[in-house]
């Protein structure tokens, strides 16, 4: 693991006699490159070709007038549709590949003894890296603190974890453009590092459970890892969330459709608009119990915004739905003391608040739409 | 033999461990599987990623499922 660069040329063949016999059939490196190139091109053909093949089906096929509202729903469904599951296939796919280099014990080597500030940059950036479903939060969080990361740093990497999520990262790069997937990548890892910078401050580890810190752990064989098991990684890593979200998206963007065409333009602005203040707070609480359908959710911001909703209430919203979840908090509670629990949502709440109040304020809007 | 499944009661825990079952009667091995839910059980095999697999004290995967043609290919390497 010292040397990636040396074990991969070693373990491109996968040693039949070794304890971790990784031969699969088919894992043939050569035919793993053919077959990506192969998919690449076809994918960068077809995705060049979706604006006009919605055209075709929504006034060709279907025969619907242009500028109604159906043909309007039609034509936003059959362009977003293959769109955004095209991009998340090619996305989760790259994503699944490079997080093979990043396993939790290398990060946790990486941050052990990290002091404040650095180490909660770190642990930002590593916490998007390093993939983990919230159901290790517990075994990370007691590997992490026994090993010398502080606190503070391991919340950073446990908050940006969930918070700057790859599926919500793609729809905003297929429905809003870069500079809004930006501003969520930015925002949410510096939501992540405050909060962390926060909670190290306030020295609270007297609030986890005394026991977390007397904890014996192990050290576990670390496998080595070829091209051939990293693209296959990236395979099983779109079968599994591409295959886990796609029914919700879908869903989603009909529902996103049907605002399109239907809902008059500028309904939102009195709601969630620029002018009433109190959607920002009402947002993040509404987000904190939805939880599983960000993927569906997005979607229907997006078209709310393209009716008058402001882009700082859309993004606190999202970013509530993702990063505040009572399911995780629930699992948390094992390892932590309420009053830390609190802090957790407190701080990560108030950070979501503040960027949704900062776009509302500047008018971001404008800028990136 | 012993195989071990780590994971504190997640739905792929569960997946995991009937895959493990499988595999095992696929593999004509004897082995008894057996969920292991406490932290500090899990924590002692150094364990951060769940659901995690361990046959006769190794960890073989972690964080994922593997397919039980690989579980089986880890059985009969471990028995020869």
């Amino acid at each position: 693991m010292a040397n990636p660069g040396k074990s991969r040329l070693e373990t491109e063949r996968p040693a039949a006699e070794g304890g971790v016999n990784i031969a699969l059939p088919g894992g043939d490196l050569g035919k793993h490159l053919t077959l990506m190139a192969v998919g690449l091109v076809a994918w960068i053909l077809m995705y060049r070709e979706l604006a006009g093949l919605s055209q075709w089906i929504t006034y060709d096929v279907f025969g619907l007038a242009e500028g109604a509202a159906l043909g309007s729903s039609v034509q936003f469904f059959t362009y977003d549709a293959p769109k955004v599951l095209m991009l998340l296939t090619l996305v989760v796919f790259g994503v699944g590949i490079m997080r093979t280099f990043f396993t939790p014990e290398r990060t946790r080597a990486i941050l052990a003894g990290r002091r404040e500030v650095a180490g909660n940059f770190m642990g930002g950036g590593l916490g998007i890296l390093t993939p983990f479903c919230s159901c290790s939060a517990v075994p990370l969080f007691i590997g992490f603190l026994t090993a010398g990361v502080p606190l503070g740093v391991t919340f950073s990497f446990l908050i940006a974890a969930p918070l700057v999520n790859e599926v919500a990262l793609v729809l905003l790069l297929g429905l809003f453009g870069w500079k809004v997937a930006a501003l969520y990548l930015v925002t949410g890892l510096s939501v992540a590092i405050l909060s962390g910078i926060i909670i190290g401050r306030l020295g609270l580890e007297r609030w986890v459970e005394p026991w977390v810190y007397e904890m014996q752990t192990g050290e576990a064989g670390i496998q080595k890892m070829g091209w051939t098991e990293r693209i296959e990684e990236g395979w099983e890593a779109v079968k599994d969330i591409v295959g886990r979200v796609w029914p919700y998206m879908l869903v989603g963007i009909a529902v996103g459709a049907a605002i399109h065409g239907y809902v008059p333009q500028d309904a939102m602005a009195s709601i969630m608009g620029r002018e009433a203040w109190w959607s920002v707070p009402a947002a993040v609480i509404l987000g904190i119990p939805l939880y599983t359908n960000a993927a569906g959710m997005i979607p229907i911001v997006e078209a709310l915004l393209s009716k008058g909703a402001a882009l700082g209430t859309a993004l606190a919203f999202m970013m509530a739905v993702i990063a505040l979840s009572f399911p995780e908090f629930v699992i948390l509670r094992k390892v932590l003391r309420p009053g830390l629990i609190g802090v957790l949502v407190g701080v990560v709440g108030g950070g979501i608040l503040l960027v949704g109040y900062l776009f509302n304020l500047l008018n971001v809007a404008d800028l990136v739409l | 033999m012993e195989i071990k499944v780590l994971g504190s009661g997640c739905s792929n825990c569960n997946k995991l461990y009937e895959t493990a079952l499988k595999a095992v009667e696929q593999s004509g091995v004897q082995a008894e599987v057996e969920k292991i839910e406490e932290i500090d059980q899990i924590m002692s095999y150094g364990v951060m990623l769940t659901p995690a697999l361990v046959i006769d004290g190794n960890v073989m995967s972690t964080g994922k499922i593997p397919d039980s043609s690989q579980i089986v290919t880890w059985l009969t390497t471990a028995v020869s």
